[in-house]
């Protein structure tokens, strides 16, 4: 009854948590706490397997698949705050804490006696005595979830399928367009040209000059260009004379 | 030991869960509170089977898993399928047959 006592008020908070933090990301994240506290209360209760089940299938499975799609859809694809529905918000939680203290009350009123406890059903081990029962009595249902399942897998291929609407380009058909590309706007035929390679410094952020001393466009990656990373050559060579004077000094002082 | 308690945090999940179903917009988190309802209801279930001393209960508890586990598949495949069409997991934009 301690590790109830212990996770209960953890897991009403992170629920609770649920309901009102902003980002879909923090919210998954408590709802692990919640599955994972749950997991440990059937442990206390006597349920091992379920235990196991719980924390590999529920916060293994499920909640990796939801962190997949948030992913997916966009981390800070937050929550609007505007009401659709004038004054559901309220009438939501009011409805709610009614419901909530109906089954509050209700459950304060009946007494369930003693627990019978688990001890005789899982004399035998509790996932023996499962099996035993859901291979004799449930088996129709058991066979029931395997039609369940192929049909939510191939649902999940149907929605997540995209049809292709126009064929893939494939290496002709893009010499092609280089070809054309070149005729109507001029855009250079060949590879796009390799970043600056000088003496004091070769990283891709550095431009390569053309004839004329002005750096090249093309030959930094447009990522770099965007996040303004982009190193300049001729300001690197401004020091150069510096450097020089300093190695001079140094040769200098060999020599004395 | 009375399994009281049990069943009153079962109902407060729930009751949560309800309420965030009812409240939230992004159609992400209205999926989770409906899996936090899933849970509070196992819990329930776990725990008269210990009052009754009866499997049965923690049976009824793996199937809902399992229907949870295929219910999540197929619901987030809808919500990615809207989000590519409407750029939006919100629950109210996806209101087209309203009109």
């Amino acid at each position: 009854m301690t590790v109830f006592w212990i996770l209960a008020p953890i897991m009403t908070i992170a629920a609770l948590g649920i309901l009102f933090v902003r980002k879909a990301v923090h919210a998954a994240l408590l709802l692990a706490v919640v599955m994972i506290s749950l997991a440990v209360l059937y442990a206390a209760l006597d349920a091992p397997f379920l235990f196991a089940v719980q924390i590999i299938v529920y916060t293994g499975a499920i909640l990796m698949l939801f962190l997949f799609v948030l992913m997916l859809v966009g981390v800070d694809a937050s929550d609007s705050v505007v009401e659709t529905i004038r004054g559901q918000r309220l009438l939501a939680i009011v409805g709610g804490l009614a419901l909530g203290l109906v089954l509050v009350i209700g459950l304060g009123q009946i007494s369930m006696g003693t627990a019978v406890g688990l001890d005789d059903a899982n004399a035998g081990g509790n996932i023996q005595a499962l099996a035993n029962i859901l291979f004799s009595r449930y088996v129709f249902a058991f066979e029931t979830t395997s039609a369940l399942l192929i049909t939510a897998a191939v649902g999940a291929m149907v929605l997540a399928h995209r049809e292709r609407l126009t064929p893939k380009p494939r290496q002709p058909e893009l010499a092609a367009q280089r070809v054309r590309d070149y005729a109507e706007k001029g855009t250079h035929l060949g590879p796009l040209p390799a970043p600056g390679v000088y003496a004091r410094h070769n990283a891709v952020d550095t431009p390569a000059l053309l004839p004329d001393g002005s750096p090249a466009p093309d030959s930094v990656s447009r990522v770099l260009a965007a996040r303004g990373v982009i190193r300049s050559a001729p300001e690197q060579a401004d020091h150069i004379e510096a450097v020089q004077r300093s190695l001079e000094g140094h040769r200098e002082e060999e020599s004395l | 030991m009375s399994v009281t308690p049990y069943i009153v945090l079962s109902a407060i999940l729930f009751t949560i869960g309800c309420v965030g179903v009812l409240t939230r917009r992004n159609a992400i988190v209205v999926f989770m509170c409906v899996e936090l309802m899933l849970n509070a209801s196992n819990l329930a279930l776990v725990a008269f089977a210990r009052q009754h001393g009866d499997l049965d209960g923690q049976i009824a508890a793996f199937f809902v898993m399992v229907v949870a586990a295929a219910e999540v598949v197929v619901g987030l495949a809808i919500i990615m399928t809207i989000f590519r069409t409407r750029r939006s997991a919100s629950v109210d934009d996806a209101s087209l047959l309203k009109y």
